[in-house]
């Protein structure tokens, strides 16, 4: 140290207690390192404590995250204003674990939460809410912040009306399938329904039981996980022949469903030598009206429509209807409806025209169409929620009617109405009428597998009014793929026609 | 003192509203206990060591009290394991011993003469361990029934008096004499054997009984006080030479040491490989989650931690529960104890009390920094006790016994002198009037320099 001098040369016996530096200094200076050891140790703690303090806490291996989500019951999921979820002590680490009323019911709707496996569905997009992280939660987001304050989790009120649900979960029964129901002037959708089922009650915690139920339901070949009506999309089939005949009304290749179009039949697009023929060879397809052709499904009427409209106005009038969104949501996901784009070749354009080759929809794709019909040309998105509320029922968010365009005029909806109440009238979908209200519809039997091989897709959509000039509560879309069904039995209007039936008079009943 | 009191009872009472909603139901009990505790040795200061510095005792029932608050609060998570009533005996313990030393001795002086006899069976009780099964990875355990006890602990207060008591004898010899290489005095040989004597086996006992904490503590003693006694740097550089010999082999080679170096320098190794957060990245977690404020008593997540979160690990608790300010407040409170034992030291006059007060005052600041550092990964993980707060009796015990001496001195420090000697003996204490801001009387070469 600066101070410490060599001893002055010879010098016997220093007198007691003298050293070269003094105790008193010596002392101060051990006095200070013991300071700046107790300084360093705040300075390392605010470290953890301010900086490094968000990425600690945001480590995967932190269970902290973890154990504050299920420290309290989560907010619920409501239906028609009744909880269809709910929460019990687990008496586990982790403290309240999801419980479902009716769960195979609501599943598609809901989602599950898990402790072990995640949220999906609702419970997904709705987490933040339901946990109550959702800083419009708060009361006083400043102070419950500093204070730490739990803010109980929010409820989630969806549009799902129980009734069509129940009818629709009903009707599918044992069956392989999927409906999807919207109200058609506002979007809401009034049941999300897919069958086989599941239980999400079996999945909700941790442990064993948990991880179980869950290899069953994952290595299940049915997929009962799987929400068919907004995440798998099948071949319409028939059912799109409302689009093409939209595009070929809107576009003026016709100017009414009433006059005579030219269609050979059968019909040979240009550059293809295989034909396209109609199921029955009785029907009188060839120049028939589009009216009649709705009425009886004429594919070549329709193959033909839809390569004399063209590819273009073909494309614009799907995507109008919703087709080709890769980032719909209702707030869950839904899957991309396709109709192929850029398409050259006549064949495959006309068998796309009647929801072959490429075409694929979802459930919830096809009762947008229904739904647009249904409400004059005027299609509005689809939604599964109505508001989010605070615990306490105070109002955080809600959800607005939304447009999302225009595919057809009022009258061109109008004359595509007339068409599809004719086809329950007289046509394919008899199986949907509904005594005192009109029923607009049309089947679909969608051809499947490599050479046709696979069990076709029973189809069927429509709406219902309780009177010619009122508004449509309903449009509905049912699909079954049901491979134990006799191949000959599977039509939409056999086996689809009375569930979409069903689903529109529990909304028709109020 | 009341309020050391009051504020450890609150928390006792915020821990139970926190967890069940209501105040415990013994926090009356509890409560009358530790003002008990404080009371009693409270009175016994007032009447065998009035002029005591009246900070140490309230601070250590302060902190005593906030420890049994954690360590009950910590049960609430451990159903099976509740361990506050044991805290509380050992307390009770702790402030006998503190009684039975503020009584009984009645001039700290008297400690210099039993050194060599305190360094002896010290030594002898470190080395019993060696011979016994090790307890968590550590030879350092001596196991009576249901009772355990770690000698080390005790032993620290003996060797700061062993090395107080030698270096105020012979710190002339050692300062003034001595070889030199390069730019460094190096004292001799002849001075330093005894010392570095028996710190060699103390270091080479811990070393045996892979106790890292208690040899870091021990050496950073044994340097601090050389230091301050000869005011030579060169025995820091032979301290650090002597320590890097020591630690570096063990560091690299021995499993259970060699961990916690890794762990210490990449804390989220664990967590890459798949084998989940090791306790000290849980422990960085829980001072991650307290934040500034703290997340409040009883609403952290600390537990996690698991093994020894009552004891090494209670300061994650703190840091957790009452966040950023909490800790500081409780360094806070262990830095005014410290710079109160140097003030002391610096009031005394006689070398070995000088020398003694300092020494238990660093040995409280090295294990305040050794645990603290070590559960924040400011250095590697030791494995020790933060004294007061943590579960462990030994370690509790050990600090009583530190605050006793330190009351001793400080009220032998702060004692008013007779008036007679003050006329009467004028050369040696030439400005012996202002006691408070004299210059150092036993220091020829101060004169002149300003003492702040």
């Amino acid at each position: 140290m600066k101070r410490s001098r060599k001893p002055r040369a010879p010098r016997p016996a220093p007198p007691a207690g003298a050293a070269r530096l003094s105790l008193s200094r010596t002392g101060r200076r051990a006095g200070l390192f013991c300071l700046v050891l107790i300084l360093l140790l705040l300075a390392n703690a605010t470290r953890l404590q301010v900086f490094q303090a968000k990425s600690l806490d945001d480590n995967a291996a932190n269970r902290r995250d973890v154990i504050a989500r299920y420290s309290q019951p989560r907010g619920n999921i409501l239906v028609a204003g009744k909880p269809v979820t709910g929460s019990r002590q687990s008496g586990g680490p982790l403290d309240y674990q999801r419980t479902y009323t009716a769960g195979p019911l609501y599943a598609p709707v809901t989602g599950f939460s898990s402790q072990t496996y995640g949220n999906t569905l609702l419970e997904g997009v709705e987490d933040q809410i339901l946990t109550g992280q959702d800083s419009r939660l708060s009361t006083n987001a400043v102070w419950d912040a500093i204070s730490r304050a739990t803010v109980p989790g929010g409820n989630v009120w969806t549009t799902i009306n129980p009734k069509a649900q129940q009818a629709a979960f009903n009707g599918l029964g044992g069956k392989r399938g999927a409906v999807a129901a919207i109200e058609p002037a506002t979007g809401r959708i009034l049941a999300l329904a897919s069958t086989p089922s599941y239980d999400p009650n079996g999945i909700t915690g941790t442990g064993p039981a948990t991880v179980t139920g869950w290899t069953r339901l994952t290595a299940d070949s049915t997929q009962p996980m799987l929400n068919r009506a907004l995440r798998q999309t099948y071949p319409p089939g028939s059912t799109f022949k409302v689009v093409t005949l939209a595009a070929a009304l809107q576009s003026g290749l016709y100017s009414g469903i009433d006059v005579p179009t030219d269609s050979p039949n059968p019909y040979t697009p240009k550059d293809t030598d295989h034909a396209l023929t109609n199921e029955s060879a009785s029907d009188a397809c060839t120049n028939a009206t589009l009216d009649y052709a709705l009425q009886v499904s004429c594919n070549t009427v329709f193959g033909k429509a839809g390569v004399d409209v063209g590819e273009q106005n073909m494309v614009r009038t799907a995507e109008a209807f919703g087709f080709n969104q890769s980032q719909q949501t209702i707030p869950v996901g839904v899957a991309r409806s396709n109709f192929d784009t850029g398409l050259t070749s006549q064949a495959f354009l006309a068998l796309s025209s009647i929801g072959q080759y490429d075409t694929a929809a979802t459930p919830l794709q096809m009762a947008e169409v229904a739904a647009a019909v249904a409400n004059n040309g005027t299609l509005m998105r689809p939604r599964l929620l109505d508001k989010v509320t605070r615990g306490d029922g105070a109002t955080v968010q809600t959800f607005g009617d939304r447009r999302f365009g225009q595919p057809v005029s009022a009258s061109v909806a109008g004359e595509i109405q007339q068409a599809m109440v004719n086809v329950v009238q007289n046509g394919t979908g008899t199986n949907a009428q509904i005594p005192g209200a009109v029923v607009g519809g049309k089947t679909g039997t969608a051809q499947n597998g490599v050479g046709n091989s696979g069990t076709p897709y029973a189809w069927f959509i429509s709406y219902a009014k309780p009177s010619a000039s009122a508004a449509a509560p309903v449009a509905v879309a049912v699909v079954i793929e049901d491979s134990d069904a006799n191949r000959a039995d599977i039509s939409g209007g056999g086996l689809a026609a009375p569930i979409a039936r069903a689903v529109m008079q529990a909304v028709l009943s109020g | 003192m009341v309020l050391a009191v009051a504020i450890a009872a609150y928390g006792y009472v915020d821990v139970g509203a926190d967890i069940d909603g209501k105040a415990p139901s013994d926090a009356l009990r509890y409560g009358l206990g530790l003002g008990a505790l404080a009371l009693l040795a409270h009175l016994a200061v007032r009447r065998r060591a009035r002029y005591a510095d009246p900070l140490l005792l309230p601070i250590a029932v302060l902190l005593n009290g906030l420890g049994l608050v954690v360590i009950y609060r910590l049960d609430r998570s451990t159903p099976n394991d509740s361990t506050a009533p044991t805290q509380l005996l050992w307390s009770t313990i702790g402030v006998a011993l503190f009684l039975a030393v503020v009584v009984l001795l009645r001039d700290y002086r008297v400690l210099q003469r039993y050194a060599y006899v305190l360094a002896l069976v010290t030594l002898l009780l470190m080395i019993v361990p060696i011979f016994l099964p090790a307890v968590y990875g550590a030879k350092i355990w001596i196991k009576i029934g249901p009772l355990s006890f770690q000698p080390g602990e005790i032993a620290k207060i003996a060797l700061a008096i062993f090395f107080a008591s030698y270096l105020a004898q012979h710190r002339d010899a050692l300062a003034l004499t001595g070889r030199r290489i390069w730019r460094l005095e190096l004292p001799r040989g002849r001075n330093l054997g005894p010392i570095v004597l028996i710190w060699l086996v103390s270091a080479a006992i811990l070393f045996l009984e892979q106790d890292l904490g208690t040899l870091l503590i021990f050496f950073g003693l044994f340097v601090v006080m050389l230091y301050v006694a000869t005011g030579r740097i060169g025995w820091i550089a032979v301290g650090l030479v002597l320590v890097g010999v020591a630690v570096v082999p063990v560091a690299l080679w021995e499993p259970h040491v060699h961990v916690r170096f890794v762990d210490w320098l990449d804390p989220m190794r664990t967590i890459r490989l798949g084998l989940g957060p090791s306790q000290l990245a849980q422990s960085m977690f829980a001072f991650a989650a307290g934040g500034l404020l703290g997340t409040g008593l009883g609403l952290g997540h600390s537990y996690l931690i698991g093994f020894a979160m009552k004891s090494d690990w209670i300061l994650a608790t703190f840091g957790e529960e009452t966040g950023l300010v909490g800790l500081a407040a409780l360094f806070l409170l262990y830095a005014i104890v410290v710079v109160r034992g140097f003030r002391t030291g610096r009031e005394l006059h006689d070398p070995f009390g000088r020398l003694l007060a300092i020494g238990l005052a660093s040995l409280l600041a090295l294990q305040v920094f050794v645990v603290a550092g070590g559960v924040t990964d400011l250095i590697p993980l030791t494995g020790m006790t933060m004294p007061f707060l943590a579960q462990g009796g030994s370690s509790l015990v050990t600090n009583w016994i530190l605050i006793a001496l330190l009351v001793k001195l400080s009220d032998a420090a702060r004692r008013p002198r007779p008036p007679v000697p003050q006329l009467l003996t004028p050369p040696p204490e030439p400005n012996a009037a202002s006691a408070a801001a004299e210059p150092d009387p036993d220091d020829e070469e101060t004169e002149g320099v300003p003492t702040v």
